[in-house]
C-alpha cells in the first residue's frame, strides 16, 4: 500500500507501506529522518506525526498511553499521533502525515 | 575537583544493562570497572524511557521490566564492586604516555585503565529542545532545562512549558518566589502525579499562578534576554511576558563527546569487529546499541553477547602477559569464589 509523508523540511513522499505493520516502520523503511530514538516502543514521543484530517477519522482513537507519551512531544495538535502506534490498514491507502518538528535525526 | 587519576582495569561508558553485565564479565577475569553515566540512576534506557514497561526477550526472563532487569543486573554485578560515577558526562578520552587510556569527565573526575568500553546506547540523555527558532541564543540566560538553584528564578517572570511531573513539580516549587508563573501545556490533562495538578489548579483558582492550554510557538526578546514567548492555540497566538522559560518534554539522546574521541564512526554508530567488539582504536571497545556491524540486530541479548567477547579481548590489554583461562561459573571453584557464592 502507498502513503504520503511530508517531511519536517515540507518535501512531500510516496513510500511504501505494509499492511499491519505501523506508520513508523514505513517511514523509517522509505529512509525518511525520523529520531524515533526507542525504537517504537511508544516511550520517547519522537515519532510524532500529524495526520491530515481525511484520516485522522479513519484511526483507531490513540491509548492513553500514546496520549500521555505525545506529553513530550512539541507542537501537539488535535490530529497528533505517534507514528509508532498507527497501524497500516488496507482502509489507509493513500494516509496522508506530516512529520512534527523536533523528530528530525 | 578530584584531578587525581583513579586507576583501574576498565572503564566503561554507560551504565545500562549492557555496561553493568560487562562489569561482570570483565569481572570474571579479574578485571576491575569503573562506570560513567550522565544519568542519576543505573539502567539507562531501560529506567530511563521503559522503567515500567515489560520486555519479553531477555533469554531466561519470559517477563521483566526494564527496572527489575536493571536490578538484576545490578546484582550480578555487585560481587566485582563496580564504581559508579553518575550525573558525570564522558567528555575528554587521551592516550597517557604509559599507553592507557584517561578519560575526563565533565565533573572533572579522571579515569585511567588499559581499556576503555563504550557502552553508551545512543548516547548521552539531554534534555529536549524545542523545536523554536533562536533558542539556542537564550539558553543558559532565560532559557533553563532544569532548576540547579531556586533562587536563579526569585522574582522572575517565568513560562514552564510541559506536563510531565518535571513541569508540575517545578511549578509547585517556583511559585512562591517568582513574580509570576504561567503553565503551558497543550492539553487539560497531565502524566503527572494528580496531587500535583490539583494544586496547581487551586493555584490557578486562586489567581496565583496561570494555566494556558496550548503550545510555545515563538520566542520574543533580544541578546539572550526573553521577554515573552508566543503561545499558539485555536484561537490564535498571544504574547506572555516573561524573563526566564523552563522547557521539561524529557530528555532525548546524542552522542555527544563520545563523537570526539577520534574513533571511527559510521552514522553516529561505532563500527566494531565481530571477534572482539574492538572499535578501530586498539584497547577501545564498544557494545550495545551504539556498536555496528554486518547483521548487528539492536537487541540487549546483543550486548551481553559482546560484552562476554570484549571481555576476552579486554583481559590481553590489562594482564598482558597473563594466561586467559576459560571457565564456566557453574563449575569453576575460584569463579565461584569471586561471585561469593563458595
Amino acid at each position: 500500500m502507498k502513503v504520503k509523508v511530508r517531511d519536517q523540511q515540507g518535501a512531500d513522499h510516496e513510500i511504501e507501506g505494509t499492511i499491519g505493520w505501523t506508520l513508523l516502520e514505513a517511514i523509517r523503511g522509505a529512509g525518511l529522518s525520523v529520531k524515533a530514538e526507542c525504537g517504537g516502543t511508544c516511550s520517547c514521543a519522537t515519532c510524532h506525526v500529524y495526520i491530515d484530517d481525511a484520516w485522522a477519522g479513519k484511526l483507531p482513537e490513540a491509548a492513553e498511553m500514546e496520549i500521555e507519551m505525545l506529553d513530550l512531544a512539541f507542537d501537539v495538535q488535535e490530529n497528533s499521533r505517534l507514528s509508532c502506534q498507527v497501524v497500516l490498514e488496507a482502509e489507509l491507502e493513500g494516509l496522508q502525515a506530516t512529520l512534527a518538528p523536533g523528530t528530525e535525526e | 575537583m578530584n584531578t587525581q587519576p583513579i586507576e583501574t582495569g576498565a572503564i566503561i561508558v554507560g551504565a545500562g544493562p549492557t555496561g553493568i553485565f560487562a562489569v561482570f564479565e570483565l569481572g570474571l577475569l579479574d578485571i576491575k570497572a569503573h562506570l560513567v553515566d550522565i544519568l542519576d540512576r543505573p539502567g539507562g534506557q531501560c529506567t530511563e524511557l521503559y522503567p515500567e514497561k515489560p520486555i519479553y526477550d531477555i533469554p531466561g526472563l519470559p517477563i521483566v521490566t526494564g527496572q527489575d532487569l536493571t536490578e538484576r543486573l545490578m546484582t550480578q554485578a555487585k560481587p566485582f564492586d563496580p564504581q559508579f560515577h553518575f550525573n558525570e558526562m564522558a567528555s575528554k578520552l587521551e592516550k597517557t604516555p604509559d599507553g592507557k587510556w584517561r578519560l575526563t569527565t565533565d565533573a572533572g573526575t579522571v579515569l585511567e585503565a588499559p581499556v576503555v568500553v563504550i557502552a553508551a546506547g545512543g548516547g548521552s540523555f539531554t534534555p529536549k529542545r524545542p523545536p523554536l527558532a533562536g533558542i539556542e541564543g537564550y539558553e543558559g540566560t532565560s532559557v533553563f532545562y532544569a532548576v540547579r538553584r531556586m533562587e536563579d528564578f526569585r522574582g522572575k517572570d517565568v513560562v514552564i512549558a510541559g506536563g510531565g511531573d518535571s513541569a508540575l513539580d517545578w511549578t509547585l516549587n517556583l511559585q512562591p518566589l517568582v513574580k509570576s508563573l504561567t503553565l503551558v501545556h497543550h492539553r487539560d490533562g497531565f502524566r503527572a502525579a494528580p496531587d500535583s495538578v490539583n494544586k496547581m489548579k487551586a493555584l490557578v483558582e486562586q489567581g496565583a499562578m496561570k494555566f494556558e492550554i496550548a503550545n510555545i510557538s515563538g520566542l520574543k526578546g533580544a541578546d539572550g534576554q526573553l521577554s515573552a514567548v508566543t503561545v499558539k492555540d485555536k484561537d490564535g497566538e498571544r504574547d506572555v511576558a516573561c524573563d526566564r522559560l523552563l522547557p521539561f518534554f524529557g530528555l532525548t539522546m546524542k552522542l555527544g563527546p563520545v563523537a570526539e574521541f577520534g574513533l571511527n564512526l559510521h552514522e553516529n554508530l561505532i563500527p566494531v569487529d565481530t571477534e572482539k567488539f574492538e572499535t578501530s582504536t586498539p584497547g577501545i571497545f564498544a557494545i550495545g546499541d551504539i556498536n555496528t556491524y554486518p547483521g548487528k540486530v539492536k537487541l540487549i541479548l546483543s550486548g551481553f553477547h559482546e560484552a562476554a567477547l570484549m571481555a576476552q579481548a579486554a583481559f590481553r590489554y590489562v594482564y598482558p602477559t597473563g594466561k586467559l583461562r576459560f571457565q564456566y561459573t557453574t563449575s569453576s571453584s575460584s569463579l565461584q569464589k569471586k561471585l561469593g557464592v563458595s
